[in-house]
């Protein structure tokens, strides 16, 4: 089993983990250190070459503030245009610590219900920075002419949104992950036309590469020519998004993956918090075998739907047919105080627990209800369309069903994933020069993160933090030219890449890519889900091992890695997938108390709420490679709270 | 139209295979019995799972969102651009849209502008040309002031966010019979030319986006065959908005220089 790294002591940070946090009070930190920190002079920036992988909102904001500074960045996404990453498909919100409806919210207020939100699992002095930055981005949003929402007066509106008791989200429709991305893609192309940035689409990257225990490069591949080239910088930025789709089945676009940040792990870079994974309550219920993607609908709905299910087991009558006395609306008689607007864990844990009791809806069972009857006879069908309607018609289009005259039917399903590359404070992982920002590390969520928070640390890790932190390290390196890309180093690595692509395509057995993916998938949901407990890991610890041994003897990819192969570039992905699975397997094993998504059975309150234990896990866990085969390290980085106090979250 | 939990139809698919950029095309054609709660891609995810298990290479196709958001995915469907249902990306159609026995060609978007990559896969790259020219307003991080300093009147917010709402997919190019992309041209000068933000700049960017526009894509005869199959209707308003402020553009920045 796993090592830990000071069992002896059995407690304590790691040596390796050496958070950078500044001293002095958390609510200073950021300023004094932007002061103390070293500074690259204008003319000395253009000496720098930065590689940003990934061009979502934390890449492309990272790649645009760069190269503005005089930095000489290289970007790189896999898309075929920077605008298409994953962050396009954020909906709901973004949140800052305006105060513009002057409704109690400040810098301090966001700060200390994120660390709240995420159970205590996160680190107070970057959450408070980011709650510090938080109101620049709006800024910066705006000036670029991103249109939020407005009221009538031309100025900026804003909802609450995921249970905050405050108005502090800004959104943009049901588009703000869409219109911040074009916000970021439009200013990374004006620094691609200053020639800034020169900008690689369609390059995966398949490592990254170390000289003397420093990252000096990455090597990617052109997914249309299968071209292998290595690149080579000063520092190298990983932008890649997070892992959901280790489930297959997510919320996620397609192609997320967890395959830069993992190569980067087996480099060097620990990976912390695995285990922290977040189930989103209101999605589209899985309907059929070869279902490719589940659909997010939006939080919002529970503002005014009410969910159910009924009485008894296995009830196969339509929704209008149930009379109210056979009718559970089970987070209403939970919960009197919070109702359907519980937390997503407890919403989703909830919905499973009726679903697991017999009492599921739909076709499969597998769902509860999201009811719109009420509001609709006391509001009127064009007040909930005037909110909703788009909302109500994508459930249509995909269903077939009509949400005005029968109930949603909805399920939980993985959403975003907290844990990620550790990273210091400056936003550098555990090998120097490698950086990693937006949901690519674990930073700012702790166990759990709030609605509208994931665009707002994108956002902040790219345009306000790295270009400062980054600068510090860049300054010692002065005269250094970069490491050549006709190094060994780079030469190795180039063939590695170039031999696993042969390799997937001589196994040539019986199943494809994606039936191998689904099975994962499936292993996966069961047993590291949305509730965890010690035999379904120990299960998972040998059903992954063993799946993964069928993948590398018997997986089919056809075809030539000389030409766009899109089940090539998923054979890669899927076998970070597989490695990663048993990671988070083990990482759950060890973490022996719920927090936040992470809910043990073993570990809750009389009253089925999460049971956290601080005194034994209030750190985060930090994984170590080693090699094939061998058991990764468990480091661990003690978090301590000063201006939080720790409490029990309570919703009832 | 189908409709309803689990009915199943057959159909018969032309598909265009090409193994390259410079390799000659052809159809190649599949029977599907396929539910109709299948949307159109996950029928050919269930069509690449049968020629792998058979030995052939899958049909390369592109998608990522799968929620219409993220302009990925397109192909012409029966001569239609994202195929038959309206304000409806690819990725959005289902197969209750079919019936049982149709034939379905299914092809690239096809435009002198977007070369065939693969298959059913298109470069669209020079969409991202025509945004470096000028489709961004000029403010470095940091520069922004307060973002309530200059209210927006709700109703050009509302402009700009429609024209704003472009997912960049292309199907405005592969609908019109001249492969231009003024639908798309248009929606980016009119989502930055309505704001006050974006007013500095409105004359020079109209004026090297569209010229920038005219290197890579055909010219606008007004066939309006591009709003029609836009997922986000973008409205038609948008090409006579970027029309006059390119003549506008000319003229104003001349002025600009002093060259009256
Ligand atoms: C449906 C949905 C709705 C959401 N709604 C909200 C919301 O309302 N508010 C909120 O705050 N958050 C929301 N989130 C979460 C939020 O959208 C994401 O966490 C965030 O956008 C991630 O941004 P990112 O820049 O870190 O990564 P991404 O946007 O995922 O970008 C990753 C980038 O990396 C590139 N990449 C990845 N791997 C490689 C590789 N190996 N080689 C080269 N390039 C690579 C990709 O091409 C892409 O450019 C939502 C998420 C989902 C799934
Ligand atoms: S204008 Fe419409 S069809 Fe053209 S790229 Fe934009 S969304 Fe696609
Ligand atoms: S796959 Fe994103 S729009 Fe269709």
């Amino acid at each position: 089993m796993s090592m830990d790294s000071d069992t002896a002591a059995g407690t304590g940070t790691s040596p390796r983990l050496d958070s950078k946090v500044p001293a002095g009070a958390t609510a200073d930190k950021w300023e004094n250190h932007k002061f103390s920190m070293k500074l690259v002079n204008p003319n000395n920036k253009r000496k720098f070459d930065v590689i940003v992988v990934g061009t979502g909102l934390a890449g492309a904001s990272a790649a645009a503030s760069l190269g503005e500074l005089g930095y000489r960045v290289k970007a790189f996404t896999f898309h075929d245009s920077p605008r298409r990453a994953h962050s396009i498909a954020a909906q709901g919100g973004i949140n800052a610590a305006k105060n513009y409806p002057n409704d109690g919210d400040s810098v301090h207020r966001l700060f200390y219900d994120t660390v709240k939100g995420g159970d205590y699992r996160s680190r107070e002095a970057n959450v408070h920075r980011l709650a510090e930055v938080s109101v620049n981005i709006i800024d910066q949003a705006t000036a670029q002419g991103v249109p939020f929402a407005r009221d009538y007066g031309g100025l900026l509106d804003n909802r609450s949104f995921g249970g905050a008791q405050v108005s502090r989200t800004f959104y943009a429709r049901g588009q703000t992950g869409q219109q911040l991305l074009i916000g970021a893609y439009s200013a990374l192309m004006r620094q691609v036309a200053a020639g800034t940035v020169e900008l690689h689409t369609r390059a995966e990257l398949l490592d990254v590469v170390l000289k003397e225990d420093r990252a000096c490069g990455i090597v990617t591949r052109d997914l249309l020519s299968g071209e292998v080239t290595p690149h080579s910088a000063h520092a190298v930025v990983l932008a890649t998004g997070g892992y959901g789709n280790v489930y297959f089945l997510s919320t996620n676009a397609m192609m997320c993956n967890v395959t830069a940040a993992w190569r980067a792990h087996k480099k060097g870079a620990f990976f912390a918090n695995p285990c922290y994974t977040q189930i989103h309550p209101t999605c589209i219920p899985v309907s059929d075998d070869f279902q490719s993607k589940l659909t997010l609908m939006s939080e919002s709905l529970r503002n005014d739907g009410r969910i159910w299910v009924p009485n008894g087991m296995d009830d196969a009558r339509a929704a209008a047919d149930i009379p109210e006395s056979d009718r559970d609306y089970y987070l209403e008689r939970k919960y009197p105080a919070f109702g359907n607007l519980v937390p997503r864990d407890v919403a989703s844990r909830n919905a499973k627990t009726v679903c697991d009791e017999g009492r599921g809806i739909g076709p499969l069972k597998n769902g509860v209800f999201l009811d719109f009857q009420a509001v609709i006879a006391r509001d009127g069908v064009e007040a909930i369309s005037a909110k909703y309607g788009n909302l109500f018609d994508m459930y249509h289009r995909i269903t077939g069903e009509n949400p005005y005259d029968q109930p949603m039917r909805i399920y939980p399903a993985i959403h975003y994933t907290m844990g990620g590359l550790w990273v210091d404070y400056h936003l550098m992982t555990t090998v120097p020069g490698l950086y990693s920002i937006g949901e690519a590390n674990f930073s700012d969520h702790g166990a759990n993160r709030l609605g509208a928070s994931a665009l707002m640390q994108g956002l902040a890790d790219g345009y306000f933090v790295l270009p400062y932190t980054i600068g510090d390290d860049l300054a010692g390196l002065l005269g250094q030219t970069a490491v050549p890309t006709d190094d060994p180093v780079f030469t190795e690595a180039v063939r590695g890449v170039e031999d696993e692509q042969k390799r997937w395509l001589s196994i040539n057995g019986t199943r494809s890519v994606d039936q191998f993916h689904k099975q994962l998938g499936r292993i996966v949901w069961e047993h590291i889900g949305m509730e965890r407990d010690k035999a379904g890991l120990e299960q998972a610890l040998t059903d992954i091992p063993t799946l993964r041994e069928e993948f590398h003897s018997d997986v089919r990819v056809l075809g030539s890695a000389a030409t766009l192969n899109q089940s090539l570039e998923k054979a890669g992905r899927v076998a970070d997938f597989f490695e990663l699975a048993e990671l988070m397997a083990r990482d759950a094993l060890e973490r022996e108390e719920s927090c936040g998504g992470h809910f043990r059975s073993e570990h809750q309150t009389d009253e089925g709420e999460a049971q956290r234990d601080d005194e034994n896990f209030a750190h985060v866990a930090a994984w170590e490679w080693h090699s094939e085969g061998t058991a990764q390290t468990r480091h661990r980085e003690e978090l301590s709270f000063e201006d939080v106090a720790l409490s029990q979250r309570s919703y009832k | 139209m189908g409709g309803g939990h689990g009915e199943t139809i057959s159909v018969t698919l032309r598909v265009w295979r090409q193994d390259g950029p410079d390799e000659p095309g052809r159809f190649d054609v599949h029977h599907q019995t396929i539910s109709t709660d299948a949307s159109f891609l996950e029928m050919l995810d269930l069509l690449n799972e049968e020629l792998n298990a058979a030995g052939e290479e899958p049909v390369a196709f592109e998608s990522d969102c799968r929620e219409g958001i993220c302009g990925t995915c397109g192909v012409m469907i029966n001569g239609r651009a994202h195929g038959p249902q309206k304000a409806t990306a690819t990725c959005q159609l289902h197969m209750r849209e079919f019936s049982d026995g149709d034939e379905i060609v299914i092809e690239p978007f096809r435009a002198a502008g977007f070369p065939v990559v693969r298959d059913l896969a298109v470069d669209r790259s020079p969409l991202d040309r025509i945004i470096e020219a000028g489709g961004y307003i000029s403010v470095g991080t940091g520069a922004a002031s307060d973002a309530n300093l200059t209210p927006v009147p709700k109703v050009a917010a509302d402009q700009a966010f429609d024209a704003a709402a472009c997912i960049g997919c292309g199907a405005c190019v592969a609908a019109c019979p001249n492969s231009a992309a003024q639908l798309f041209t248009s929606a980016k000068i009119g989502h930055l030319g309505l704001l006050p933000q974006g007013q500095a700049e409105r004359w020079s960017r109209t004026e090297t986006m569209v010229e920038t526009m005219e290197e890579y894509f055909g010219s606008c005869t007004n066939h309006g065959e591009c709003s029609e199959a836009c997922p986000k209707e973008i409205s038609l308003d948008f090409i006579a908005f970027m029309n006059r402020d390119y003549i506008k553009a000319k003229v104003r920045n001349r002025a600009l220089t002093g060259q009256h």
